[in-house]
Order: C-alpha cells, then structure tokens, then sequence
C-alpha cells in the first residue's frame, strides 16, 4: 500500500512536537526529521494571515513500519490539534469531495 | 487490571506521566520505551483520556535533555568564592549533614523563621513545603516565586474571594475518562481565552489544544489578547487589548450585559450577594470611557459582551496574562462575576470549579507553632496573603534590606528564580548574597545554582523517578521509573524526605517515597501500588454542586464564602480595608500614568507570552533539541515601527528603559500594534561560562532588568509584567 499525508492546516498550531516525534522515532541527528514546520505570514490590508505549515521531506518513510503494526506514524499520533492524516493513496481520489480549505496533501 | 509495564519490540514499556522534572503545566500520560538501561523514546499514551496520545516538543524530546552532558549529576560543594563556580564532588551522607548542622545553627542563633524555602512553578516539589513546615518555618514561597505572586495565586485568591472555591477553569470534558462520551458533557458554545495563549501551553493543568479539539466540535472562539495569536487568527472575535486594561474591559462588558438584561435573573438573585452595587458600580464605566482606556471599538465591546452572554454554554479560559497586572484582583473578580451572572458557573461546558486532589496546601503546617505563623513575611503589609499559603515575596525583598537580615539560610528548589520569575534581578541577586548558607536543587548548573549556592544537589528527570501526579484537578496517576537516574540524581521527594527526616523526625515517619505516597493518597483509599495498577483514577465530579451542597463543609447549598454566595461585592476585602466592588486603576508604568517616562521611551513593552519549546527558563541547553527550534532571544516589533528605527528582521537591538536594558533579536511581525514590542522571558545561555560576572549571560537578555521592583498591586497580588514602556534601537557592531 502507498500512503499520502494530508494536512489540514487551518489547525496546525505551530507546536514542533510533529519534527521532534519524527527525530526521536529514528534517531536521527539534531535537526532533522520527516517533517518540518515552516511559518507563513502575510499582511493585505487591515487583515494579518497566520498559517503554520508542516512540510513532508526526503527523510519520511510514511512510518511503514508503526504502520505495519496498526501504530500511525509518530508524527500524525502526537501532533497537538490532530491535525495530520495518514491516507491510503488510492483511496485519496474518493476522499477529494470532503477535503476542505486549508489542506494539503503530500504523496 | 490495566498494565503499566510490559514488553514490546525489545523494549521495555513504562506507562508514566512527564510530571515532572523537568517542569510541565500539563502532565501529559506518557508510554517510556527503555532498553539496556537507556531511554529509547517517549510516546504518548493514547489509551489516556488527558492527551489521548499527543504529546509536545519538550516531552519528545526528553532523552537529549536527559543525556546532556551538563547535567548536574552529584551533590557538589563550593569550593571557591560564591560565583566563582568552583566545586567538588561530596557524598550525599555529606551533603546531608552539612545542611542539617547549617540550617540546624541557623535555627539555633536565629529562630526557625529566619530560614525561608522557595519553589518554582510546574515542578514535583510538594514536599518542600512540608520540608519548611517541618523545620519550624512559615516562610515559604511558590509559583516562581514571582513579585506580585504573578503566576496563578492572585487567580486563587480572586476564586476564593468571589466565589470560595480555590479556582474555576473552562470545562471541555476533562473531568470524566469518557470526554465527551460522558452524557452530562457539553462543547462550550463560546470560549473566551482571556490573557492565555493555550496552543503554546498548557496552564493551569489545562490541557492547551483542548481549544482546538472544542474548535472541531463547533465551539466559536473570541480571544482578548494585545498580540495576534495563532489562536487570534483562527478566531471569531478578537480584541486586541492595551496591556493591562483587562478590568475595564470586563467592566465594560458586564455594563452591556446588565443594560441589555442578559444576566441570569434567578442566578443572580439567588446565588449571588451585591448584585446591587455591581450594578451601581458599571454605571462608572460607559463604553465611550472603556473603548478609550482599553483601546477597542465601542462596539466589538458590545458585539463580544453579547456573543459571550448568549452562547449558552459559554467559557473562560483565563491565563496568566491577567496576573501579570497591576490590580489583578479586579480584572479577575468582574471575569467571574461575568461567569456567574451569565448562568455559567459550574456547569457543562461553563466554567467549573477545580479542587486538588491531594491536599498538599497545608501538608505539615501543623509543625510551625502558632506564634511563629506570624512571623510570615507580608502579612501586615499584605493580610490578604493569609488566604493562601506561601508568603508575599516582594514584603520579603524589602524586609531583606534590613541590616542584619532576616533571613540566614535559602533552600531554593526546582526554580532559576533570578533569571525568569523575580522583576529586578539585580536586586534580587544582592539580596539573595546576603543569606548565610544556599541550597539549591537543580538539573543543571544554572545562574542561580552558580551565584547562591554553597550545596547543589542533583535533581531526577521524569523518566528516573516514581512519584504520583499530585498536581492538577482531573486524574490521579503513578509516575513510573523507567531508568536509573544518571550519577546520584535523586527525586525532590526523596532528597526532601531524606533532609526533611533530619530536621523533625517526628514529620517523616517514612521509610521511603512509596510510604509517603501512601499516606497522601489515604483519603482516596488506595495505595501507591494500587493506584499504579488502575491509573489513572479520575475522582467522580459533578455539575451545579452549589445547588447540592456539595461545595460546604457544613453540606449546606450554597458557596463557601462568607455570605454562602457568590460575592460581587467581597465581605473579605473590606473587612481588609480594600474596596469590595471591582474597578480599574491605570497600570502604574503607562503612557497615560507616565508620561514623562513615555517621552524617552515611547513603546509599551509586555514580556512572557509562552513558547511551545521552553519551561519558563528551562530547556535552554544547546545540543538539548529546543534551543536548536529558537536559538536565540526574540522581541517582537511591528515592522512599521521596526522601519522608523532602521531596524530589518534577525537585527540585534537593545531594549531599554528607566530602570535597565538588555539584547534580543528582532522579529518583524504585524502581530504586534505599531506602539508595542513584545519581549520573551526566562533567558540565559548555559553555553556561555557559568563564572562572574557573565553567569551564563544572565545580565544579557533577561527581560526582567527592565522591570523594577514594588510595583506589586495594593493586596500583594499582581504585577505589571505584562504592562511597561521601553525603546528599542539597533546594537552596532556586535
């Protein structure tokens, strides 16, 4: 099975607990994860726009291995507002009509 | 029967709670994964109904801080000059008998008063006031300790004021281990996050992203706060607060809820006392008045005073930011009344009241005589401090003053206090010097550790210890060792049992740390092993416990105050001599109440807002994994103000006023109004030499050098962290 990664980032709160879950699960060196939180910020008007972001990078694997055991990969278990999802690729065409504004999805 | 151990994949699996050291508001359930004596990882335990698996960056990442090469390790004694960092290795049988024979002469010469016990906030350190208790001392300080008491306590003295009981928090279904499944639970319609930043922390043993969870399940959000917060920006309403105007605020909004009749009558009649004089007392504060004192259009106070009064039910989650004012007392009296009159108070989804589920307030007070429990700092400057223990920490910087001392000897405990929670660290650090003999229990070497202390001892992690969450409201729970602690660390407990039964053995029957854990869960009829098996244990609570008398010692309805209902008009504060109704009073460091001061330093300057990566001071260690998310100091600047200054985004500035300066870093960013800056709190660099004079750049980005002493509020509760001026200019050539 192949797997994608949808975000719904209206929640993502800017935490970091998904970069560190990622490094702690295999230990890999300071600084580097599966994942990473990028910020975004914008003024147009009198509106301010806040938005936190977490990327998928080169070092994630989907977790194939918490997943082969019915465990979601560590960053979806421990992120704060819930606000990632692991998905069946092939289901992600079926689940297109639900996925609201604010998301993102990485294959 | 649940197990809290097991084996998986080679490790071994330890169901704990990250509290604590080091320090957490939280106490998230926690799953250590170990293996060959080592901690592998941490996880979330997603069986647990408080994190439901979640956890933050400071608790994943616990092994690095664990294995850091800095940590303290042994007991030490200094060798060289205090400051000089100089120490050697001693046994703890030595480290033992030289604080017994010091504070032991110190009692002697003395009297048992002239040794005080300090502690910092979110840190397992229940035994130390039984520790001070048991010596003979009444002069113990907590929550920091901070001027002004400005963390938590004025909240718990404005709950036991108005309403008898020691705190309310916003109710999302944390008090049943079946969360919203549980069938008297409602999703609050309306919270309204009040001086708190919740996604960032989890204060009050609140769990933060409860508020997103709540988002999720339809609750609307207004959030009061002078910074444009993630929580700000995912809002309905958000009012953009001038600092420490939180009293008119409430006032305001509590005028529009009495004017437009949108209070609950048969509440108010019948379970509230001075409804009457309230009502006078908003006639003072007409919009018009209340939109120029707190900076919000006239009518998003209305629109916001209406959305909160008729989302039924509707919450409060209140922070820290409200303590952090000058007259605290009032801004969170009219908030709890807004509560009560609203029909809110305790119910679902409403704002309930907490209780903690061990009685560790009074632990061992029974040791001080009677006639040396009025030796306690503050109290005849301060009598409203009798309503809580702990002492008025700023009536005992001013009582240090005194030539010779009052105090001889200082056992500091879990809390970096001239670094993160004292305003005007300079003179907190002259008066710390002046004590005879320091203690200090730590993880690390820390400024405090290397300029007071003349014995350190090493401190546990989470992961080394077993103890029993005994803070917080919603569930009781074992925390498991999972590891050996490295070197001789010890867990406050045990250090504090281990002392505590040299100073009064009487005090500390107990052979070890299992016992004592037994005896504090007596009244729930369990034993620490049992409580390690079925945990966590969540007490049976109920709604509307005023009505069932539920809430009285003496089982009568009604509330424990004075007059058995909520007080709008407080019996206690005027029978101190204080006005019962609340009212708002200009921060005493403002444009409007300085504004000479305002002339040289024309920015508004508030310290503190939380960050998701560091406890307060802690977490600082580079190589330890947060440092490595914020490197450095950061003071927010709106970048039209930043452009007037010359300023661009990662410059290094100054910040400074009239009573000090220091350095952070420039964050350019709209969050903050063009006439405030925003500076973080809790810095110092454990990188840097721990020696005199840099103390591990203790005196380089400490926010708090600009904020002078005394300026704590007229009950001793309360101070103006969040509420000063500065200006701002570039560093050049640095």
């Amino acid at each position: 099975m192949s797997y994608a990664l949808l975000v719904d980032y209206k929640y993502c709160t800017g935490c970091h607990s998904c970069e560190i879950a990622c490094n702690q699960e295999y230990h890999f060196p300071l600084g580097l994860s599966g994942i990473k939180v990028f910020e975004s910020t914008m003024a147009y008007g009198d509106k301010y726009d806040i938005n936190y972001m977490p990327v998928r990078t080169d070092l994630c694997g989907f977790c194939a291995g918490r997943m082969k055991k019915g465990k979601k990969p560590a960053c979806v278990q421990h992120c704060l507002s819930g606000c990632l999802e692991i998905i069946d690729k092939q289901e992600f065409a079926d689940r297109l009509p639900q996925i609201k504004s604010k998301q993102m999805c990485f294959l | 029967m649940r197990k809290w151990r097991w084996e998986e994949d080679g490790c071994t699996v330890t169901r704990s709670v990250c509290w604590s050291a080091p320090g957490t508001h939280g106490g998230c359930s926690v799953l250590l994964h170990s293996k060959d004596g080592r901690l592998v990882k941490v996880e979330g335990d997603i069986e647990s109904p408080f994190n439901q698996g979640r956890l933050c960056a400071k608790t994943l990442g616990i092994r690095r801080l664990m294995e850091h090469p800095q940590r303290l390790k042994y007991p030490m004694k200094r060798t060289g000059a205090r400051g000089e960092n100089r120490w050697v290795q001693i046994s703890w049988e030595e480290a033992i008998d030289i604080i017994v024979e010091k504070f032991g002469r110190i009692k002697r010469d003395f009297g048992p008063e002239s040794a005080i016990f300090m502690q910092g906030t979110g840190r397992d350190a229940i035994g130390l006031r039984r520790l001070a208790y048991s010596f003979g001392s009444p002069n113990y300080m907590l929550c920091g300790p901070a001027s002004g008491q400005a963390c938590m306590m004025p909240r718990h003295a404005g709950s036991i004021l108005s309403t008898g009981e020691i705190l309310h928090v916003a109710d999302v279904s944390q008090f049943f281990p079946e969360r919203y499944d549980y069938a008297s639970c409602k999703v609050p319609k309306c919270i309204m996050v009040w001086g708190s930043n919740p996604t960032v922390t989890c204060s009050d043993w609140f769990f933060g992203h409860w508020v997103t969870d709540c988002m999720k399940r339809g609750s609307e959000v207004i959030v009061i706060d002078p910074r444009y917060t993630w929580i700000a920006s995912r809002a309905k309403k958000w009012l953009q607060i001038r600092p420490g105007t939180d009293a008119a605020l409430a006032l305001g909004m509590l005028k529009v809820i009495i004017a437009e009749d949108l209070y609950d009558h048969e509440f108010v009649a019948q379970w509230t006392h001075g409804f009457e004089g309230l009502k006078r007392r908003v006639e003072d504060y007409s919009l018009e008045r209340v939109s120029e004192i707190t900076g919000i259009p006239a009518d998003k106070i209305v629109e916001v005073a209406r959305i909160y009064a008729t989302s039924k039910p509707a919450c409060v989650q209140w922070g820290v930011g409200l303590d952090m004012t000058t007259e605290c007392l009032d801004s969170n009296r009219a908030i709890t009344a807004m509560i009560a009159m609203t029909g809110n108070m305790d119910m679902p989804g409403g704002n309930v009241f907490v209780r903690f589920l061990i009685d560790f307030h009074s632990w061992g007070d029974e040791f001080v005589p009677n006639d040396v429990k009025q030796k306690k700092f503050g109290l005849k400057e301060y009598p409203l401090s009798s309503i809580l223990p702990g002492i008025q920490p700023d009536a005992w910087i001013d009582a240090m003053d005194q030539d010779p001392p009052p105090t001889r000897a200082g056992w500091i405990q879990g809390t970096n206090t001239f670094v993160g929670s004292f305003a005007d660290p300079r003179r907190v650090y002259g008066i710390f010097k002046k004590m005879e003999f320091v203690v200090v229990l730590d993880l690390f070497n820390t400024p405090t550790v290397s300029a007071f202390a003349d014995i350190v001892l090493p401190v546990t992690m989470f992961p080394e210890r077993d103890g029993v969450k005994s803070f917080g409201w919603d569930r009781l729970q074992t925390i498991n060792k999972a590891v050996e602690p490295p070197g001789e660390c010890k867990s406050d407990m045990e250090i504090n049992l281990l002392v505590g039964r040299r100073f009064n053995g009487e005090a500390w029957p107990w052979r070890n740390e299992q016992e004592i854990y037994d005896a504090l869960l007596k009244p729930w009829d369990m034993t620490f092993d049992e409580l390690r098996e079925k945990g966590p244990v969540y007490p049976k609570i109920d709604y509307r416990r005023y009505e069932k008398g539920l809430l009285r010692r003496d089982k009568r309805t009604g509330f424990n105050t004075p007059t058995g209902k909520i007080e709008l008009h407080s019996t206690l504060l005027d029978h101190f001599g204080y006005d019962p109704l609340p009212k708002y009073e200009e921060p005493s460091i403002s444009p409007i109440s300085t504004p000479e001061l305002a002339k040289d330093y024309p920015l508004i300057l508030i310290t503190g807002g939380r960050l998701p990566v560091f406890f307060s001071s802690e977490h600082r260690q580079v190589g330890g994994g947060m440092r490595e998310i914020i490197p450095a100091p950061i003071v927010e600047i709106n970048p039209e103000t930043a452009k007037t200054l010359d300023i661009f985004d990662g410059d290094w500035v100054w910040i400074e006023n009239h009573h000090g300066k220091c350095r952070m870093k420039a964050k350019l960013t709209r969050t903050v109004k063009q006439d405030l800056v925003h500076a973080q709190h809790g810095w110092w660099f454990p990188e840097k030499s721990m020696e005199e004079p840099t103390l591990g750049g203790v005196w380089e980005s400490n926010i708090n050098l600009l904020l002078p002493s005394g300026l704590q509020g007229k009950t001793g509760f309360g101070y103006p962290f969040r509420a000063n001026l500065c200006k701002v200019y570039k560093e050049v050539n640095k």
